[in-house]
Parts: structure tokens; sequence; C-alpha cells
């Protein structure tokens, strides 16, 4: 495979603008998506699909609707768990009291409940700007933690209001298994990052930017603040409303709403910011690396500390290796593992030419 | 009617008990416009490095010297480590490392001296006092005075010392400060540590009220709508944004809480801290930012 072009030129505005200008980089996703669907299923086990692969992926769709807030409109939020509970509960009431529902249009109707919630949530964000508007979406995490504990309607009466997903049944086959889970998730999260990596190389994609870098003179550019603030705001809680059904149906099975809560925000946080911060590969390397890191620590220690370390000195040991790592990364590559994977593809492409 | 009075009372003093986490923020945030998400991991190291070293029998006050100590270092360090190598990067980015910062702090705090609940006995009594026929307790009384003294002194020292002039200068523009020859270093390193002392004294009273344990960590999601209708910038900010919203919350909490089930207390500082920011933008007292191109 080899990454040389010319000078990095296109010949065409219709090459330049492109979702995926290198060729190089469009036939390694082809491959990637090839292995995912082809290779992948028949060589994983059940404990690689839902407990690394699922996850992951969910993840990767939660932090991608983080980013497009966040990291491309440049509106911190700390209530993405908020949003993913409303997808979660939604597509359950949905299934719930529509009986022979699509499970794919629950999964959108879910996204758009999240969407209503977070526009509502977003309405502030032309008034109150930079921290003062974490009031906001953290008013949205107590307070649709607190509605969906307190209103029993939403868990269809549950005591403890926890909802439990229908089998997950896609045109009459039945998608419940470890590797059916896998693949609805894959397939969800592939649709939507496609439409995503479109939308920030469309225009509504630029103005999001030319908000997140100066709002007011955005607005003398003519962009219309208010309508690209909700509108991003609407997106990603489309986003993480259908990443929250995906947690629920396809990785955990059952919820309650105290999954979704404030911890579960800031992971989606530390995935876009280990990830790297407006760039769409960012969330899935943040949401990889998330992901594996305490895998990877449990097994460190069951293999080479077994009975010296106990679960709660590596539950501190694992704080204390993310928040180093976080701090780090900040300060030394603010853009995250997506712009250091980005360095490691241009040296490749200069290479030999440049040491 | 007595009964009113006694739930407001009773909201208001326990609203200056959230006024004294915010005024950790505060300190931070006007001397280096950084929003320390860690404040709140602050004070539970604080908390849990004094029970500890007690319980190893050292006597209190000793105790409460080592932990200031402690505490100065630690703010020291943090400004060497974290803050230094961030100069001049946009607050979203501090914020950031400040919520990293938090972890590191609460995996350090644990590590360091274990994960169960401690008690703390100030030697202060928790009697109801009895005011004006409006039965008041004695331990919350005290904790009051401690937040108005210490707003009393650190607006002083804003307003009144080089010292504050100076903080002021860094959080108004890193580079224009640096220019005419402000340590900002220095500043960084004295204001983060005096955030470490407040953070101490916060940790003694809240960990006496609530016992010292990880969820003392969690009072900065208290201490945020009060910083927010108070405003982010002022120290006297904190006092009114204390009283409105611990006494709204308590009597939201009785009034309303009943029509709606209960639990309340979680959100409705959020609500209200949002509809405060809808007619004033930068809270009460905060500067409002002007804008140009």
């Amino acid at each position: 495979m080899s990454y040389h072009d010319v000078a990095g030129l296109s010949p065409s505005h219709a090459a330049d603008s492109r979702v995926l200008p290198l060729r190089a980089d469009r036939v390694a996703l082809a491959l990637l998506i090839l292995v995912a669907y082809a290779v992948l299923p028949f060589v994983g086990n059940d404990y690689v699909f839902s407990a690394i692969l699922v996850p992951f992926l969910v993840l990767s769709l939660a932090g991608l609707g983080l980013n497009l807030l966040t990291g491309y409109a440049g509106q911190l939020s700390l209530g993405s768990a908020a949003f993913m509970a409303v997808g979660a509960f939604g597509a359950y009431n949905c299934m719930l009291r529509n009986p022979g529902l699509p499970l794919f249009l629950s999964f959108a109707l879910a996204g758009l409940f999240a969407a209503a919630v977070g526009v509502l949530f977003g309405l502030p964000s032309l008034r109150i700007k930079g921290f003062y508007l974490i009031v906001s979406t953290l008013a949205a995490q107590f307070f649709v933690q607190w509605l969906l504990t307190r209103v029993s309607w939403f868990s269809n009466d549950n005591a403890s209001g926890v909802i439990t997903a229908p089998p997950l049944l896609v045109l009459g086959h039945d998608f419940s298994s470890p590797v059916g889970r896998y693949l609805l998730s894959l397939t969800v999260t592939l649709g939507l990052t496609w439409l995503a990596r479109n939308l920030v190389h469309s225009q509504t994609g630029r103005r999001f930017m030319a908000v997140r870098d100066m709002d007011t003179a955005a607005a003398v550019l003519g962009i219309p603040i208010l309508r690209t603030k909700l509108l991003a705001f609407a997106i990603s809680s489309f986003y993480c409303g259908v990443a929250g059904a995906l947690w629920a149906f396809a990785y955990l099975g059952t919820v309650e709403p105290h999954g979704f809560d404030l911890k579960r925000s800031f992971q989606v946080l530390f995935i876009i910011i280990i990830g790297g911060l407006g760039s769409v590969s960012g969330a899935f390397l943040g949401a990889a690396f998330i992901v594996l890191l305490p895998v990877a620590m449990d097994n460190v220690a069951v293999r080479f500390f077994a009975g010296v370390i106990d679960p709660g000195h590596l539950e501190n040991a694992q704080k204390l290796l993310f928040g180093s790592l976080i701090i780090f990364l900040l300060i030394k590559e603010p853009q995250g593992l997506a712009r250091l994977f980005q360095r490691l593809k241009e040296r490749v492409r200069a290479w030999p030419l440049e040491p | 009617m007595a009964f009113f009075i006694e739930v407001l009372t009773g909201g208001l003093l326990a609203g200056l008990m959230y006024t004294l986490v915010a005024i950790g923020f505060v300190l931070i945030y006007k001397a280096s416009g950084v929003f320390n998400f860690a404040q709140g991991s602050m004070v539970l190291f604080a908390a849990l490095t004094f029970v500890s070293i007690v319980e190893r029998g050292v006597h209190s006050a000793a105790a409460f010297a080592i932990t200031l100590v402690t505490m100065l270092v630690l703010g020291a360090l943090i400004e060497r480590v974290v803050l230094r190598p961030l100069v001049n990067r946009p607050p979203i980015t501090l914020f950031m490392a400040t919520l990293g910062l938090s972890f590191v702090i609460e995996g350090l705090a644990q590590t360091l001296w274990g994960a169960q609940v401690h008690g703390l006995e100030l030697g202060i009594e928790d009697v109801p006092l009895d005011v004006l026929g409006v039965s008041l307790s004695k331990f919350d009384m005290f904790a009051s005075g401690v937040a108005a003294a210490l707003v009393l002194v650190l607006g002083l020292l804003f307003t009144r010392t080089r010292l504050g002039l100076s903080l002021r200068a860094v959080a108004d523009d890193q580079l224009a400060a640096l220019a005419v020859g402000i340590d900002l270093q220095w500043i960084w390193g004295v204001v983060w540590a005096v955030a470490g002392a407040v953070g101490l004294v916060t940790g003694l009273l809240w960990g006496a009220r609530v016992g010292v344990q990880f969820s003392l960590s969690l009072i900065v999601l208290k201490a945020l709508p009060v910083l927010i209708i108070g405003g982010f910038n002022s120290i006297m900010g904190t006092i009114v944004g204390g009283l409105i919203v611990g006494g709204s919350e308590k009597l939201a909490e009785v009034y309303l809480g009943q029509l709606v089930g209960g639990g309340i207390e979680n959100w409705f500082p959020y609500v209200l801290a949002l509809v405060f920011l809808l007619w004033r933008p930068t809270g009460l007292f905060g500067t409002a930012s002007i804008e140009r191109l």
C-alpha cells in the first residue's frame, strides 16, 4: 500500500472535496469494513463480541455524537449520558407500545426523541456561553435521570425502573446472539459514521466550525447562530440517542436510568479528549482506548500481580493512569490520538524523501 | 409560618456550606481563568489526609499543620506539572486538564489512605440553638461564620492588595500580564496553594457533616449552581449564590417535592441556575465579557 500522491494536490474541485481524499485511505477503510463483516464474525468468540467489540462500537457512536457538538460546534456538554438514556428508554417504549415496529425505525425514533430533548436543553446556548453552558447540559443530565426513575410509565411500571430489551428482530432474522448484536451495532455505527463524515465536510459542518472558532465572527459572516447551534445539539443528541438505544438493546440487554449517570457522560467526554476533538476517527480511536485499557490492566493484574493487587487498588490505579494520561495528552498532543495517527500517515507518505 | 422560616433559615445556612466549596473555584477562576473541576477532589484529599493522620495518633493541631503544608505543596506541584505547560491554551483545554487532575487526585487519595468511610469530630456540638424563636443548628452557624470570614478575607485580598491586583491582571489576559512583568508562575502557584488551603477548611467542615468518604468529591456538583448564579469571578457572588441555592432548594424540596414525588434536590439548583443565567448570562455578579472581532 502506498500513500504517495502528487504533492497532496487534487486535480479538480470534486476530487478535493471528497470525503476521503486519499485513495490509500479508501482502500484501507474498505479492507477494514470487509474484515469487520466477513472475517471477524467467524473468528471472534462471544467474549470478544459482547465485552469488547459491541461496547467499542456503541461508545464510538456516542463519542462521535459528542464530538459533533463539542469538537466541531464548540459547545461543551456534560449531558451525553442523559441523551443516551432518552434514546434507550425511547426505543424501549416505541417497541413496547407499538408491537411489530421495525427495530431500525424504533432506533430512529429514539434518536429523534433524544434530538428533541437535546434542542430543548440547547436552547439556552444562544444566550449562555462558554463554561456557563455546562449548567444547561448538567441540568439535562440530572433532570432526565430523575424523571426516568420517578415516572414509572417510562419503564412500563417496573419497580426499580429497569428495562429489558425485546428480541432484536430485523426482517424476521433474530440478531440476539452475540454475533448478531455485533453485526447490528456495526451496521448502525457505520451508517451513521458515513453520514457524520459527510456532514462535517458539508456547509453545515463548516458552519459548526465557524461557530466554534468565534461565534461573533460567524454571525458577522451571516451564519445563523441559533439555528446552527440548535442543529448541532439536535444532531449530536440524535447520535447519542441511537447509541443509548444500542447500549441498552445490543450491549447490556437490561438497563436502569442509573446506568446513564454523570460518569457515563464523562466517559464519553474522555473518549473525544483522548481520541481527538473535532475528528471523526478520533471517536473510534478514543473508544478503542477506553474499552481496551481496563481490559488490558485487568489482564496484567491477573497475570503478573495475582493476589498482590486487590480490585479496589486496581480501580485507583486505573483512575491515576487515566487522569495522568489525559493531562499528558492535553499537554503533548491536544488533538489526541487522531492527530498522532495522522502524523504517522504523513510520515509514511513523505518517506523516503523526508526523514 | 414558623415552619416556613425554619426551613428557609436551615436552607440558607446549608447554602453557606456550598459557598465554602464555591470559594475555591472562584479563587482559581479569578486568577487563571481556569474552571477547576478538581476542587472537589482537593477537598476529599485534604479531609482524607487530615483524618488519616489524626487516626494515627497525631494531635489534631499538628495534623492540621501537616495537611496544610501538604495542600500547599500539592497546589504548587499542580502549577508546575499541569498548568505551566498549558499556558495560553484555550480555556476548554484547561478545564479538561482539571478533569484529568480530579481523577489523579482521587486515585492518589484513595491509594494512600484507602477507601473506607471515616468519621470526623471537630469538637463543635451539633445542637439546636434557639434564635428569636427559630431553632438553628450550632454547627451550621459555625460553618457559615467560617464561610463569611473566608469571603471577607479573600475579598479584601483581591481588591486591596498588590497581589490581588496581579491576580486580576493574570485572569484578564495572561500574555498582557506577562508583558508587564507579572510573575505568572509564582501567581498561579500561590493561588493553587491557597485554593488547596480553602479546600482543607471545606473538607474539615463538610467531612464533619457527612463523613469523610469518596462522595465528598461530588460536592463540586452542589457548588456549581452556586458558582453560576453568583458569577464565576465574584467572591461576593458565592455568598449570595449560596444563600439563593440553599434557601430555595430546601423550600422546593419541602413544598414542591411533595407534589412531584421528591428527590428533586439533585436537579432543582441547576434549573434555578439556568433561569438566572437566561436573565443574566454571566451570573449575578460576574463580569460581562465584551466581544470583539
